[in-house]
């Protein structure tokens, strides 16, 4: 059983000794509960139709996606340490293509919630309703415009079977007042805030029962 | 040619699992009867082109074959970067059909206006571009770009030619002479045609210009090439060198005029005029560029 200390053997494989890097990133846990408690994937069921889909929107600072990815067998952890190389399929921004069991290619900002959308649509137009979509995006990443048009346009059709994942750790320029979560709220998503290091109450909030789509804010406030 | 589009695909709806509209309030109530029989695959996100875009990219992911349909600007300028990653870089296909073609109507002035759509799909890879002259030629093109896979635009217009031609892919042999090769693409050949007339010229016809017919053009025997196209002059420019790339050739370039930007409504004809795609400019620069 893989634990956060190997999680963290793993991602110093790419950023070297450096612990405050280790310990800034803010995606880590989300990751971390995500892929080993709610999401129904595997390595063998990266291609199967009715796999859980999770989708990185907020691709900048990959390390803790990449180190995940390899704790659960997806990605030989020897690839780790060549990552951006030339030939490496691991980059800044992780790339579909390129990354087993990467589901998008990210990097530009505010693209990863209207493809979520169309996941779940195609999804639900396929008459597949086990699987799920999970989208995570940055409290920063909100100001681009493109998530509120995917915002509404979820909303609007009762897009049931997306969970967006919205990590707070206070890096938008002009905030957000009120909270990230009346914005998904407003819009007829089932929204909560967790704190974002919290493993149970993330899990709580990742697998509610919602009608429409979920909207988890995962709060990151270092000391 | 909007009709024959609606229609095919309406028709296609019912036939193929795979395929999904997604529109952005432009023609939405054209698939009105889809969307009944079809509620879950003929999606309108109202006025959201970055997600009209990022949702066909979702759709494509899940296995779909999403069939994405605004104005031209809005369905290729506004939401490019969502062209670029959504679709491209995801390496998922789509057809995308635009209807307003450079200036459709120009009463409704410059937002309206896009005629650099073909030159910017030009900076990605892999785009399949058809611009059809007639109908007839949308309902020959349509069908092999729903079934494929890849990532195909479909330029559609009001504009349209007296008669239509095989849409092969390939430039079709309108008319031979012994002066120079004149390239007409889609709604711009009747013009072509009555340009040239009297004139000893030969004519291709392209419905398709990405993939560039190098070895048609090549084939016509001439390496004094006027090219006509409907949009930014000169976009296919660097296709005609591809095709002469070890012999020495002379090009002309007719298309919506890059130097600056036409203040002035009235009619498409009108802007004809403005851009020397009327009958009496191609003819004026015909003549005088194929001596």
């Amino acid at each position: 059983m893989t634990t956060t200390l190997d999680l963290a053997t793993l991602f110093r494989r790419m950023t070297g000794d450096e612990k405050h890097e280790w310990a800034a990133a803010s995606t880590l846990d989300i990751l971390w509960v995500l892929y080993d408690r709610v999401l129904n994937i595997s390595p063998d069921t990266v291609d199967h139709p009715d796999r859980d889909r999770f989708l990185l929107s907020k691709g900048h600072g990959p390390m803790a996606f990449y180190a995940v990815l390899a704790a659960k067998g997806f990605l030989d952890p020897a690839v780790l340490d060549g990552w951006t190389t030339f030939d490496s399929p691991l980059g800044q921004h992780p790339d579909r293509v390129l990354v087993p069991g990467a589901e998008i290619g990210s990097g530009s900002l505010g693209h990863g919630l209207g493809l979520g959308v169309g996941t779940a649509l195609g999804l639900r137009a396929q008459n597949r309703t086990a699987p799920r979509v999970f989208v995570l995006v940055g409290d920063g990443e909100l100001d681009e415009g493109s998530n509120h048009e995917a915002i509404a346009l979820a909303g609007r059709l009762d897009v049931a079977n997306l969970t967006a994942i919205a990590v707070d750790n206070g890096s938008a320029s002009h905030g957000w007042p009120g909270g990230i979560a009346r914005r998904f709220a407003v819009e007829g998503w089932h929204a909560t805030t967790v704190d974002g290091r919290d493993h149970d109450a993330l899990y709580t909030a990742l697998t509610a029962r919602h009608d429409g789509p979920n909207a988890v804010v995962a709060t990151i406030r270092e000391a | 040619m909007r009709e024959t589009f609606v229609d095919t695909v309406t028709t296609a709806l019912d036939h193929d699992p795979r395929i999904a509209v997604v529109t952005a309030d432009i023609s939405r109530d054209a698939f009105t009867p889809a969307r009944a029989r079809h509620p879950h695959r003929v999606l309108n996100v109202g006025i959201r082109e970055q997600a009209m875009v990022g949702v066909a990219g979702g759709l494509a992911l899940t296995g779909l074959r999403p069939v994405v349909h605004s104005y031209t600007p809005f369905l290729v300028e506004r939401p490019f970067e969502q062209i670029k990653l959504d679709l491209g870089h995801q390496d998922v296909g789509a057809v995308l059909v635009s209807i307003g073609a450079s200036y459709d109507d120009p009463v409704w002035g410059r937002t309206h206006q896009a005629p650099g759509d073909v030159a910017l799909l030009d900076t990605l890879p892999g785009w399949t571009v058809h611009v059809p002259g007639h109908p007839e030629e949308v309902a020959a093109l349509l069908p092999g770009a729903l079934a494929g896979e890849g990532r195909v635009y479909l330029r559609l217009s009001t504009r349209q030619n007296a008669t239509a031609h095989p849409a092969t892919g390939r430039f079709t042999l309108v008319r031979e002479g012994s002066r120079g090769t004149v390239v007409a693409v889609g709604p711009t050949l009747d013009n072509v045609l009555a340009a040239t007339e009297g004139q000893d010229v030969t004519v291709l016809y392209a419905s398709t210009i990405r993939p560039f017919d190098h070895r048609g053009l090549r084939a016509a025997g001439h390496t004094d090439v006027v090219l006509v196209e409907p949009y930014l002059a000169g976009t296919s420019a660097h296709e005609v060198a591809i095709a002469f790339d070890d012999v020495a050739h002379r090009l002309r370039a007719i298309g919506v005029r890059r130097d600056r930007e036409v203040r002035a409504y009235g009619t498409a004809e009108d802007h004809d005029v403005v851009h020397g795609l009327d009958v009496p400019g191609i003819a004026r620069t015909v003549r005088e560029f194929l001596r």
